[in-house]
């Protein structure tokens, strides 16, 4: 029976980066065992005929010409940034002091 | 940092065989990104060449480069890979902020080509088969540039600066299947991997695939484990290794570090290492504490490629001669050995000399020329052969002119010191700084008649029948004309005026 423990959650919100309580960890396990669970019942309605998908269009081969198309200029791009520096993103120290 | 000890190569070896896993990263050559429309042009100002897409802003939607799945299609078959024949991309997520998206767009088990090999030709001529597990498409990183840190690291850095130009430029990922059976030449085989690669993703011309440019990088995993036992052992990954010499080296040196632990008793910690280009070394990066853990899933913002069979085997019948089949017909074409066509590989002379012959020079003297005179120049202003200021049809011009006698080797050397100096080509050179042989029999005579002169004690030998002495001679009319003369003319001149015979 599909299904996601407490341990699951608290690995999944590592991952994300997410700084979860342990009453929202509670919390959170049961809604998404929930979800889980309702969502498997879609495996109940496919038939072994039925091939898995990730996509709800029967397309495939969808692709552009390699051509170049105009980008943003660096003012734009820049426009949203919490921070910058040097016409670059400026972001916080990525590893801690050792 | 901390001192690592090392077992001597030859112990290692002795105890240990060498298992191999080399990943190569092929940064495309194509006009744009891999799922949008922004430039990929080198040296653009920082954060110039960016869109919604390859920024990840909310609502932007990726489209697939199709010069980059043909690309890699072709790469595939180059590689005798299978196509698949219909594959996903997939989300690898991570938090680092190279990428702005917070996941790389990659392919994870449906990769576009799989199951192939790659055969790659040793020093000696020896051919040993890489096979190729996989190869992929993806996406390039952004460049980060850490502020306040010591020399540039990430160590210590206070802050970091980000410049996306190169987020979402293609990416092919070439994986090896494990190499063993490599024994004592694990090193040699890996650095002739990348090499044969390289030469394999130009012939395609996908790419240019400079490893100095970082157009090609290699990562390098190595194991040890005990002769005799079939089970790998614990493996370090070496990332960023890029040139061919410290491909070689850092395998090198990690089957002496990897010994050195595993005799002691102790064991290898699977982790990420950094090389360390001044001394060859290599240190702990990250240690990979549990199993990584990107949460791979399909791309949902993409649907499946589905090569058509039609298209793949156009594809394949499109392919150009591969290196290792063109060097053997090469080297069959100019007559030298495996070693000889090695050193001209290992020089970027292939080509060059290729293109000499095509020019019209013989392919001796082609070679003769790129390898020699012109390999020493390049050597040493520190560059490559093609970056030298002369082309292939001037190469064959100096031969061609050497050929008819017009020039000696000498002063071909100073007619390619002229072009090489931006004087012109070979004619404009001869022309301006005077370099013809004197063959013109006046002058010659004239030089030869005061030779005579100058050194009647040599020239009474000549007469007395000691031809050998002649060269004296000869030597003077060279002086004489400051290396301009026809050495052989000149000889002949002097036996005739003294009565002597050849």
């Amino acid at each position: 029976m599909p299904g996601i423990t407490r341990e699951e959650v608290a690995h999944l919100a590592r991952l994300a980066r997410l700084e979860l309580t342990d009453e929202e960890l509670e919390h959170f396990a049961g809604q998404l065992d929930d979800i889980i669970g309702a969502v498997a019942r879609v495996a109940d309605v496919a038939a072994e005929d039925v091939p898995p998908t990730s996509h709800p269009l029967p397309l495939t081969n969808v692709m552009r010409a390699d051509r170049v198309r105009p980008s943003l200029t660096a003012e734009q791009a820049l426009a949203a940034a919490p921070a910058q520096e040097q016409q670059r993103f400026k972001v916080p120290q990525i590893l801690g002091e050792e | 940092m901390t001192v690592t000890d090392l077992v001597s190569y030859e112990d290692a070896l002795a105890s240990y065989d060498p298992v191999m896993g080399l990943e190569v990263h092929v940064e495309l050559g194509t006009a744009t990104k891999m799922f949008c429309g922004c430039a990929t042009t080198l040296g653009a100002e920082p954060n110039s060449q960016t869109c919604p897409v390859c920024l990840g802003l909310p609502g932007a939607l990726p489209v697939v480069n199709a010069t980059g799945v043909e690309s890699a299609v072709r790469i595939g078959l180059a590689l005798h890979c299978d196509i698949a024949e219909w594959c996903r991309f997939a989300r690898k997520n991570y938090f680092y902020p190279d990428m702005p998206k917070n996941f790389q767009t990659s392919q994870y088990d449906e990769p576009i080509a799989f199951d192939g090999h790659l055969d790659v030709q040793l020093e000696d001529g020896e051919v040993f088969r890489v096979g190729i597990e996989r190869a992929h498409m993806e996406e390039d990183t952004g460049k980060s540039t850490h502020i306040g840190g010591a020399t540039g690291r990430i160590h210590g850095a206070s802050h970091s600066l980000l410049d996306y130009n190169r987020a979402g430029i293609p990416l092919i990922e070439i994986v090896t299947k494990p190499i063993t059976g490599a024994g004592a030449r694990a090193p040699e085989i890996a650095r002739a991997y990348v090499a044969e690669l390289r030469e394999v993703i130009r012939a395609l011309g996908v790419s240019e695939a400079r490893m100095e440019m970082g157009q090609l990088r290699c990562d390098v995993n190595v194991s040890l484990r005990p002769h005799g036992r079939e089970k790998f052992g614990t493996r370090s990954e070496t990332k960023n290794v890029n040139s061919l010499r410290s491909v070689e080296r850092a395998v090198r040196f990690e089957i002496q570090r990897h010994a050195a632990v595993l005799d002691d008793g102790g064991v290898i910690v699977q982790e990420t290492r950094h090389f360390h280009e001044e001394n060859g070394s290599t240190t702990s990066g990250r240690v990979k504490e549990e199993a990584e853990d990107y949460r791979y899933f399909p791309e949902p913002d993409l649907v499946p490629l589905a090569p058509a069979r039609a298209w793949v085997e156009e594809l394949r019948a499109g392919l150009p001669e591969l290196p290792l089949a063109r060097r053997a017909r090469l080297r069959e074409e100019w007559g030298i050995s495996a070693h000889e066509m090695q050193s001209a590989l290992n020089a970027g002379a292939v080509d060059l000399v290729v293109a000499t012959v095509e020019a019209g020079a013989d392919a001796t003297s082609a070679r003769k020329w790129w390898l020699g005179e012109l390999a020493r120049r390049a050597n040493e202003a520190g560059t490559d052969l093609t970056a030298l200021p002369i082309t292939p049809a001037q190469v064959a011009r100096v031969a061609a002119l050497v050929a008819e006698g017009a020039l000696n080797d000498k002063l071909a050397r100073q007619v390619i010191d002229g072009v090489l100096a931006g004087e012109g080509g070979p004619d404009d050179v001869v022309e301006k700084r005077g370099l013809r042989v004197v063959s013109d029999e006046g002058a010659l005579g004239a030089a030869v008649d005061e030779a005579i002169a100058a050194n009647p004690a040599v020239a009474e030998k000549v007469r007395g029948g000691k031809v050998a002495a002649a060269g004296a001679l000869v030597g003077a009319v060279m002086k004489a004309t400051r290396g301009q003369a026809d050495a052989g003319r000149a000889r002949e001149l002097i036996l005739e005026r003294l009565g002597a015979d050849a």
